[in-house]
């Protein structure tokens, strides 16, 4: 199993990480939108990423709706994990086009029970 | 301060008779860190202080404190997901076939607690089967703890609570934002109904249940009580019905009147056909 990992924040992906690896998945970094679609690229299509929102250069919704545009990845499961609490920010998460949303601050747990609604839980 | 050998027995004691949690000498640490938290609000200087008085003065309410204090209250919604899945692919679809004459459903959660699981299996009704809105649909929910019961009956959660198994489409479906909160809608809650029921002591006339959810309150209880509570779990239960244990729990062993229903993980019973 792969993840995506987008993040400006070294520590959150370092944290992400750590959490994704001990659940055997191999993780692929980046540290904000635009890599994030670079890294699709290069790597092709991941089991699942994980997107923070506020970003540089590209944020987490916008990476998100590129994402969605392109058809190869309409069905790629990605969860947004952020600071953003507000239902109206949730909502408008979920019509760009995340999967899931996750808001900080968060424990390896419940990632895994995200993990285990989205179906791509670690065996 | 160490809690002394003697109050410990006392709070054991009283917690096994009250509520059937079995309190094993290692929980001594336990106990004594719930009550240190109960001694706090209470104004004692220390637990064992505050055992002595609900032990000299059983009337004055010290006694509940203390029990629901030893009571764990860890639930989430969805938990688990497997019994949801049963629940939505296999058990509902069943039972709207069977009882479409009736138009009638009753479902209980026996241990509660905050109140994500009926909310949980409300939410799911609501979602999958629209057409139970022109059904009868009872789900009681009941706790030991009236404290919890209060808290369940808000339908108010933290963050870190609506974090933990609630898709964001449903959050954002069912709940309101008020301040740091999320409160369910009242279109959910009202499809509940909270009351106290203590498992292990006579239970009050109930209807007959469709589905029967007494999930992760088992673990905490001896033997001789399980058997006791599956033995009653099997009087309400419709003979057509489904049972919901938690992940560590099962009817082997103890009640040779069920049998587990294939579906990976999902801790679902039926009656064994005599
Ligand atoms: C760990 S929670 C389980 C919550 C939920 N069923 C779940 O699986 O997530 C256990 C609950 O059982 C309740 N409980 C403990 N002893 C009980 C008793 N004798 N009668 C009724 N409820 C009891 C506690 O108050 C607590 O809320």
């Amino acid at each position: 199993m792969r993840a995506l990992v987008i993040d400006d924040s070294r520590a959150m992906r370092s944290i992400l990480g750590k959490i994704m690896g001990e659940l055997r998945y191999e993780v692929v970094e980046a540290v904000n939108g635009r890599h994030g679609l670079e890294r699709l690229r290069e790597i092709g299509k991941p089991d699942l990423v994980l997107v923070d929102w506020n970003m540089p250069e590209m944020n987490g919704l916008d990476f998100i709706r590129a994402v969605r545009a392109d058809r190869a990845f309409q069905d790629l499961v990605i969860m947004m994990v952020t600071t953003e609490t507000e239902m109206a920010q949730v909502a408008k998460a979920l019509e760009a086009g995340a999967t899931e949303y996750l808001m900080k601050p968060f424990t390896k747990d419940t990632i895994i029970e995200k993990l285990a609604l989205l179906g791509v839980a670690p065996a | 301060m160490a809690l002394s050998q003697a109050a410990f027995e006392f709070a054991r004691t009283l917690v096994r008779q009250r509520s059937g949690i079995v309190l094993e000498n290692e929980k001594a640490y336990l106990v004594e860190s719930r009550l240190t938290v109960v001694a706090r609000n209470e104004g004692f200087a220390s637990v064992d202080l505050l055992l002595e008085q609900a032990r000299t003065q059983p009337l004055n309410g010290l006694q509940v404190k203390v029990v629901e204090a030893m009571t764990t209250n860890e639930t989430s919604f969805f938990r688990d997901v497997q019994p949801f899945e049963a629940l939505r692919q296999l058990v509902l679809p069943d039972l709207i076939k069977r009882r479409a004459q009736e138009k009638q459903l009753t479902i209980w959660c026996g241990a509660a607690s905050t109140g994500q699981e009926p909310y949980s299996l409300a939410i799911l009704l609501r979602e999958h089967f629209p057409i139970l809105a022109g059904w009868k649909v009872n789900i009681l929910a009941t706790d030991l703890s009236l404290e919890i019961l209060e808290r369940a009956k808000r339908g108010r959660y933290s963050q870190v609570e609506v974090n933990r198994g609630l898709s964001a489409r449903l959050l954002v479906k069912f709940f309101d934002k008020q301040g740091l909160e999320w409160q369910l809608k009242e279109d959910i809650r009202r499809l509940i109904t909270f009351r106290q029921l203590n498992l292990i002591e006579a239970w009050p006339w109930m209807a007959p249940a469709d589905v029967i959810l007494v999930r992760n309150v088992l673990i905490y209880f001896d033997v001789e009580t399980k058997k006791a509570i599956l033995g009653k779990v099997k009087r309400l239960l419709r003979p057509d019905g489904f049972l919901f244990l938690g992940g560590a729990e099962t009817t082997m062993n103890l009640d040779d009147g069920f049998d587990r229903v294939e579906f990976e993980r999902a801790g679902c019973y039926r009656l064994r056909k005599s």
